[in-house]
């Protein structure tokens, strides 16, 4: 688990020390706060500083709401279940693809506009409205928004699995609380700290990410990131110095961030403490449960309208502004990417494969360890967290030039073993919860009739958790193939995969381009997912018992 | 259990070792030393079977349909594998080889040959990044007759000195929906008087972006009457005084922009795109036939024409250029003359790949040569045949940053 950290530390390194003025090649030796001080001087600064906070905090409040609401307000039938199962194929849905289709669907020449114009509003040119870009960020929220609620619900579903949910709200149900109120009296106090570092790492990634701030976030002045990325890539080298100084501050911003969400909980638990234990049962059960319906419903359906806007421009031919749909209808630019498939597809696939196989290897190395000891892990949690929390830009920079100095040639070698970094927290994640609550009596009964305890691993336990298993490396999958600046930076664009790709034509701006790119970004994981949930099945006889919790 | 911890350990060892090995494998091969650039058999020969990393920007579907192209005849003809490294930004190509100076990395660079101009090329001169001079020493450089036309051999005022080869030529060309309007400004003031008629129907990509900072450049070319201090460091003029006409004749115009100047599209595509939106009705790009070439490509509606404001607008040609640190030297020397040649030249022109175009003096091509450049002119929303005529040179490279910055400060934070 220390490994993990050993390459953050050194990205960091190398970032802090041009920082404070010290880079051999440009010629600057001395230590000198300069580069701070040209940092403060530039305009717009600490609005970009405060957009990428507020949208950290804006948008982790709202997706956990939509999230507990939904659990709270679910009851079973078909639109739970359905839910549930989208959940896992919208977490894969890469980060650009469903900027792409966001950016389309609320623009103002876009998807919905198309749809209502001008048989509603007898509209024949697009409004001059700012509603992609606007300077508050509000859209790159939305955006933000619809991403972090799958990764929030997986987590929280998974994290529910081990807390008797389902017990708690019968008795308080049998005491007379009405069933969302008594959910979110009894068991969200219980749910919050095991979803805690989800949502730090969610709160981390909405304060530092790049992709998405690219085409949904505003520009004069971008978010911090953003602007970071620019100012590392100028012309003018001497830029380096100034750049470094920016990471070390959005390192600040995000730390900042993650203490501001600290005291807000604080104060959060101070002030609910009394509504927990005043007994009130009924008070607002209708509108929070119509809330939690609606919220989730409305997330989804907003992410597959975007998916189909980007589906309905790879296929389209001249799309004017009015009509709903394209004039022409062309397998034109399918058949123009077809040949340049190959490549990203396999480099993908390789790298995905080879950095989720090792994270899977490794994780269940540490959790069988973990087992074995008896060994309660807090702070290890910590430590593997370390990748999610440091904002990407601030150290992947530093970590090229630490890998140049080591020699390593940037090649698919290094690009695997840094999305090794990004997915294993992700595994963890997704598997430690099951590992944990398997019931050890079945491994007892095993070592009873005389198996070793590496035997009893292989043939007992995995095959127990065929299930989360299988997911969790979906996930993985999915993690690795939505990569954007690791596979960048580390294979010095030598190495391209699907997504950078689809990321290098979103400077082009030909948009039927980008959704053949960008569905075929988001179809891949998707694949993964849907043999992880039929793989375990195939694998094992039907009628075989896979049990998953302790009852 | 002591007796089985030996095999968990021997695993991991077992896995860094590998790990290890596959990252250090590619560096233990032996740096070659490149044959001198006039000696070209001997680049030819030890050019086959090199890999070569070209590094260029990747954000325009058809450009990278013609370096598609430009591989497979790559592999064919010389047996040099060409890899496509596609960039956001040229910029991120420069500060890798930076990067790799830093590490002290000299003889095993990651870009071999790169898609470069204008204060880029400045830049890594300054730095010493380049490999060099090699240009006038291809074979078919010859073809692009420098002594009759200067501006292959210069690059924004900066004499290249060999060090970058010529590859294609740019002209600011403006192009607008014939179905909206009929009568598009032909100068800046027109330009002016015409966004306070269409207000929210025309605006210029976002600076830094190239094609934006050559608005700019453009704007500041006349407004000022192609003043000679434009062709002369920043520094040796008044850079207040000077630029005073473009930021008032920017602060009228804002207003009447797109999104009321508030938000720029990022870059010159994405302002095509806007127009196929139906976003804008007035637009411009850094290649004459972009319009045409869109609309075959179905992103912009088949009524857009494209025309040459009557002053004159920003032309320059873009080059390609060898790191010093690279380690396929010679087969990016073959790539970058077979770049030259009539025929890759032609291709490029052609509507059906980029619609670039060539370097080549045609008029003074042979015959059969000539005849590869024939174009069927009957397209109506290519620009008019003489308009490209009439070209501007580019000022001073150190114009691009000061104007870049001065237009930040500005307009860069609402």
């Amino acid at each position: 688990m220390a490994l993990l950290t050993l390459p953050v530390a050194a990205g960091l390194t190398m970032i802090l020390l041009p920082a404070f003025g010290y880079l051999p090649v440009l010629g600057s030796e001395a230590a000198s706060l300069t580069p701070f001080r040209l940092l403060f001087a530039q305009p717009g600064l600490w609005r970009s500083a405060a957009l990428s906070m507020a949208s950290g905090l804006v948008t982790s409040f709202i997706a956990l709401s939509v999230v507990v609401l939904f659990l709270a307000a679910g009851r079973g039938g078909w639109l739970d279940r359905g839910i549930r199962r989208l959940v896992s194929p919208l977490l894969a849905v890469p980060h650009a693809a469903l900027a792409f289709g966001l950016a389309f669907l609320i623009a103002p020449s876009g998807l919905v506009m198309r749809f209502v114009s001008p048989w509603l509003n007898g509209v024949n040119h697009p409004p001059d409205a700012l509603i992609v870009n606007d300077p508050l960020g509000l859209s790159l929220m939305a955006g933000l928004i619809l991403k972090e609620i799958p990764f929030l619900l997986l987590m929280s579903l998974a994290a529910l699995a081990q807390l008797q949910s389902e017990k708690r709200v019968e008795i308080a149900r049998s005491l007379g609380y009405a069933p969302t109120v008594a959910w979110l009296k009894t068991v969200l106090p219980t749910l919050y700290p095991l979803i805690r570092l989800p949502v730090y790492a969610v709160i981390a990634y909405a304060t530092a990410n790049v992709d998405m701030a690219l085409i949904l976030g505003p520009t004069l002045p971008p978010t911090l990131a953003v602007s970071i990325l620019g100012w590392f890539n100028d012309p003018d080298l001497n830029q380096r110095f100034m750049a470094s100084a920016a990471a070390v501050l959005q390192l600040g911003v995000t730390l900042a961030t993650l203490l501001t969400w600290w005291l807000f909980e604080r104060l959060v638990a101070r002030l609910f403490r009394p509504w927990l234990t005043r007994g009130g049962r009924r008070r607002g059960e209708a509108t929070l449960r119509r809330l939690g319906r609606m919220g989730l419903t409305g997330a989804s359906l907003t992410a597959m309208l975007s998916l189909a806007g980007l589906a309905m421009f790879s296929l389209a031919g001249f799309w004017n502004f009015p009509d709903a749909l394209p004039q022409t209808w062309t397998l034109d630019h399918w058949q123009r990417v077809a040949p340049m498939f190959g490549g990203a597809l396999s480099n993908t696939a390789l790298i995905a494969l080879a950095a989720t196989l090792m994270a899977t290897a490794l994780v269940l190395a540490v959790l069988e360890n973990e087992h074995r000891r008896n060994i309660r892990p807090a702070r290890a949690l910590w430590l593997l967290y370390v990748p999610l929390i440091v904002p990407q830009i601030a150290f992947l920079f530093g970590l090229v030039v630490a890998a140049e100095s080591l020699g390593v040639a940037p090649q698919i070698g290094l690009v695997i073993a840094g999305h090794l970094l990004f997915v294993l927290p992700y595994v963890y994640l997704s598997l430690a919860e099951a590992y944990r609550q398997l019931d050890p009596c079945w491994l007892e009964v095993a070592r009873s009739l005389g198996v070793s305890r590496n035997a009893a691993f292989w043939r007992v336990r995995l095959p127990l958790l065929a299930a989360p298993l299988c997911t969790a490396f979906a996930v993985g999958l999915a993690i690795s193939i939505g990569q954007y600046l690791p596979t960048q930076l580390l294979g010095a664009g030598r190495v391209n995969t699907v997504t950078t790709e689809a990321v290098a034509l979103a400077a082009g701006g030909n948009r039927r381009l980008i959704g053949v790119w960008a569905l075929v970004q988001a179809a891949l994981p998707l694949v993964g997912f849907m043999l992880a949930a039929a793989l375990p099945r195939l694998l094992y006889a039907p009628g075989r018992i896979l049990p998953r919790k302790a009852t | 259990m002591p007796i089985r911890r030996p095999w968990r350990s021997l695993l991991i060892a077992g896995l860094s070792t590998g790990l290890c090995a596959a990252l250090a494998l590619p560096s233990l091969a032996a740096p070659q030393q490149t044959p001198a650039p006039n000696n070209w058999d001997a680049v030819l020969k030890r050019a086959d079977g090199q890999s070569v990393y070209w590094n260029a920007w990747g954000g325009d579907s058809r450009t990278n349909r013609y370096i598609g192209w430009v591989v497979r005849q790559m592999q064919e003809r010389y047996g040099v594998d060409v890899e496509h490294v596609k960039l956001n930004d040229t910029s991120n190509a420069v500060a890798r080889v930076l990067a790799e100076k830093q590490a002290g990395n000299n003889d095993d660079g990651s870009v071999d040959l790169l898609w470069i101009n204008g204060e880029n090329f400045a830049a890594m001169r300054e730095q010493h990044l380049l490999f060099g001079p090699f240009a006038e020493a291809l074979p078919h450089f010859g073809l692009t007759r420098p002594a009759a036309n200067p501006e292959v051999v210069t690059d924004f005022t900066l004499p290249v000195e060999g060090y970058e080869s010529p590859w294609g030529k740019a002209q600011i060309t403006f192009y607008y929906n014939s179905a909206d309007t009929d009568t598009p400004p032909r100068s800046m003031a027109a330009l002016l008087e015409w966004a306070r008629a269409h207000p929210g129907r025309f605006t210029y990509p976002r600076i830094p972006d190239f094609t934006g900072s050559t608005f700019l450049k453009q704007a500041l070319i006349e407004l000022s009457e192609q003043d000679d201090a434009l062709y002369q460091p920043v520094s040796d003029s008044d850079f207040d005084a000077m630029t005073a006409p473009l930021w008032d004749y920017l602060d009228a115009l804002h207003p009447f922009l797109w999104r009321r100047g508030e938000s720029f599209p990022a870059s010159g595509p994405r302002l095509r795109s806007l127009m196929g939106d139906g976003e804008l009705s007035l637009a411009f790009s850094f290649y004459p036939t972009d319009a045409a070439v869109a609309v075959q490509e179905y992103q912009l509606p088949p009524s857009v024409r494209s025309y040459v404001l009557d002053g004159g607008t920003l032309g320059n040609v873009h080059f390609v250029a060898i790191p010093y640190n690279s380690p396929h030297k010679a087969g990016a020397m073959t790539l970058a003359n077979f770049l030259l040649s009539p025929i890759a030249q032609a291709k490029k022109q052609s509507l059906d790949y980029w619609g670039d175009r060539t370097v080549l003096d045609v008029a003074h091509l042979s015959d059969a040569q000539r005849a590869l450049f024939e174009t069927p002119a009957d397209n109506p929303a290519l620009p008019p045949v003489d308009a490209l005529a009439n070209t501007l040179a580019e000022p001073h490279p150190s114009w691009m940053n000061a104007l870049q910055e001065a237009w930040l400060e500005h307009y860069g934070v609402n």
